[in-house]
């Protein structure tokens, strides 16, 4: 079985601040991570791995110190890393970035293509979806459990607002995997030594199929207008009032943020 | 494509197993006053199995024309069936924006249809406008909630976004509003459908709490005390569909479990609403929920440092307040 895990390089966003006084974003000194659902999602694939022997890609499309992940998850136990890289590649849109990987996936064989449900800069959750139309693949979102019967089939639990779903799903098929499915392994001592030995294969625009004019910013129908911080706290109302006024100044503020009605 | 040819907003009604969820009758809301705005209509796309009789639902709350697909392949939501119905009530009407909820349903569908389409998606909105110049601008949070940022879809048509549930106001229910009703029948292909069968949907109590995810926390301190004090958190956390979290003390007291613990040694949290409910603001609880969008705090001390970063500050007794406000609320 091969599984191809698509995984993007994120800046840590817990960690991010906002400059007191001017109330822009800090992003200077955030450390750089595997995106936390896309670890879920390589869990899962190193799993099949461990009990079926799967062959696992991983495939980030970046700049050059995207490596970075490839080379954890090399620690991690995959077996083959490719890296997308291309000055026509920027400033995609999730269109463009789907278009991109899928490109390269038409050039891999594939049982099963896994992204992470989302990543935690962008916070679109659209990637996966995307890629598994432009493959005419079915998928399967919120993906927190996979059985696989050694057959063209698997099994898979799907987390929804009230409970979760199981569904059967025909393979190959796209997953988008939530971080919260599994604890992902650390790098092994051997791994980590491995992972600086095994190569990275390294593909521009030219290695995928796809025509250029879906590629990057040319390729993004949607367009970052302007962005902006929430900007700075005022200082807050403090009331010393009796019990009962207390209340219908909370109530009157829940109602302007439509948490009741 | 001819971008003049497409206009009109519509609106994807979710429902589930026939009710028709609250987030659609918010974008039907919204899209009504856009649609004024625009001087164009609002169409409601209502896909399912025997729901025609909620279609005037939609005409009630803002749709002037509801496009009804009624067939059991829509019974319940799959992924590949309801792309194909909406592609095509799109590729027949041409839409100029197409509204769906940002719910696990409509997050796995906008992406689909958008890809399907060859458009542009705005995920997870929480303002939708039109500017003076006639764009529509579709601004959602991104970063993790730090960062603000509005979207523009230029030349390509539909203008799609998913829409947080609980932002928009739904519209009043008016049964005098009339509309239209369009029976649309559609030929699926099975040999797409066939690849994905639900095995079972279960219903289930959230047993793992992940405070991470509540858009409201009522978060207590050692000034709420005990169990007796948390349970009383508890009743108003229920009557706002809110998740109850505490600072270390309470924790350390083994009054609530650490994964209930918000701050630097526990979660770090960004909801809509907080509550610090008898916290005192140490800087190591600071640390996991200064970034919340409203921080409403009680405390009998008005010197509490959690004053400092509060947006509403009450100085009282949180036992005397919470139950009143949980009573009241429950009117
Ligand atoms: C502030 C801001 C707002 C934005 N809003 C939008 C928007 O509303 N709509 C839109 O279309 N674009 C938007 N973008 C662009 C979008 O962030 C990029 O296209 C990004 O490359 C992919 O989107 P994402 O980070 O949301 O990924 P998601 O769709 O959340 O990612 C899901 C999964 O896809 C895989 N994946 C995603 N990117 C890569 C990659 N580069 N390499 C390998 N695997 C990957 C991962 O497995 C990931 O877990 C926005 C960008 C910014 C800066
Ligand atoms: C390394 C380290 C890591 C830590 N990590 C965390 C962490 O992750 N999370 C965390 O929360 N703490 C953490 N702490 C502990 C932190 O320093 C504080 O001790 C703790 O947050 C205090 O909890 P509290 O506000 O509930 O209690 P207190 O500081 O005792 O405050 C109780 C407050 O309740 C008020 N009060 C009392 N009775 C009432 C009443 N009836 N009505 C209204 N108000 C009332 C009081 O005026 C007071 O302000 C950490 C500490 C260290 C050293």
């Amino acid at each position: 079985m091969n599984i191809i895990v698509c995984i993007k390089q994120v800046p840590d966003t817990t960690e991010i601040r906002l400059d007191p006084v001017k109330g822009t974003m800090i992003r200077e000194g955030v450390p750089s991570i595997m995106n936390p659902d896309d670890k879920g999602g390589l869990e899962m694939a190193l799993q099949l791995k461990d009990l079926y022997g799967a062959h696992v890609t991983v495939l980030t499309m970046g700049p050059h110190q995207a490596e970075a992940i490839l080379r954890e998850a090399f620690a991690m136990g995959a077996d083959k890393a490719i890296l997308l890289t291309d000055k026509k590649f920027a400033g995609a849109d999730t269109l463009a970035t789907s278009h991109t990987l899928a490109g390269a996936l038409r050039s891999l064989d594939y049982d099963l293509i896994i992204t992470g449900r989302q990543a935690i800069d962008g916070d679109t959750a659209q990637v996966g979806p995307q890629i598994a139309e432009h493959l005419d693949l079915p998928q399967v979102t919120y993906v927190e459990n996979l059985q696989y019967d050694g057959d063209k089939q698997i099994t898979v639990r799907k987390s929804i607002e009230d409970g979760y779903q199981l569904l059967e799903v025909e393979i190959p098929c796209v997953l988008t995997v939530l971080s919260s499915s599994n604890e992902a392994r650390y790098m092994s001592v051997r791994g980590i030594m491995e992972a600086f030995e095994k190569e990275i294969e390294i593909w521009n625009s030219d290695r995928i199929t796809i025509n250029a004019d879906k590629l990057g910013l040319n390729g993004s129908p949607t367009r970052v207008a302007k962005s902006f911080t929430k900007g700075l706290k005022p200082a807050s109302q403090l009331y010393e009032v009796s019990p009962a006024e207390a209340v219908d100044i909370i109530i009157n503020k829940l109602k302007e943020k439509h948490i009741v009605n | 494509m001819v971008k003049s040819n497409y206009k009109d907003i519509y609106v994807f009604v979710e429902q589930r197993g026939g009710i028709i969820q609250n987030v659609a009758l918010e974008l039907l809301g919204k899209a009504r006053e856009l649609a004024d705005a625009l001087n164009e209509k609002v169409c409601a796309v209502l896909l399912g199995h025997a729901i025609s009789n909620k279609a005037q639902e939609c005409i009630y709350y803002g749709a002037d024309t509801v496009f009804c697909v009624d067939a059991p392949e829509l019974e319940t939501y799959l992924t590949e069936p309801y792309a194909q119905a909406i592609c095509r009530i799109v590729n027949d009407n041409c839409p100029g924006i197409l509204l769906l909820g940002a719910t696990t349903i409509g997050r796995d569908l906008g992406p689909r249809v958008s890809a399907r389409l060859e458009t542009g998606l705005t995920a997870d909105c929480t303002a939708l406008a039109i500017s003076d110049k006639g764009d529509f601008l579709m601004t959602r949070p991104a970063f993790g909630g730090n960062l603000m940022a509005t979207i523009i879809c230029k030349e390509h048509r539909p203008q799609m976004s998913t829409v947080r549930p609980g932002v928009m106001q739904k519209g009043l229910r008016d049964t005098q509003r009339k509309g239209k009703i369009e029976n649309v029948s559609i030929q699926f292909d099975h040999s797409k459908i066939n690849k994905i069968r639900i095995i079972d949907t279960v219903k289930q109590e959230k047993t793992r709490i992940d405070i991470t995810e509540a858009r409201v926390l009522v978060s207590g301190g050692r000034g709420v005390g005990n169990e007796e004090g948390f349970k009383l958190l508890r009743q108003l956390a229920k009557t706002i569909d809110a998740q109850v979290s505490s600072s270390r003390a309470m924790v350390d007291a083994g009054v609530m479990p650490h994964e209930c613990q918000v701050g630097q040694t526990g979660k770090t949290v960004r909801p809509d609403i907080y509550f610090a409910l008898g916290i005192s603001g140490a800087i190591q609880h600071l640390a996991g929920m200064e970034e919340s969008k409203y921080i409403i705090a009680i405390n009998k001390d008005k010197f509490a440092p959690i004053f400092q970063i509060a947006d509403l500050g009450i100085v009282g007794d949180v036992k005397q307040i919470v139950p009143l406000l949980t009573e009241k609320l429950k009117k």
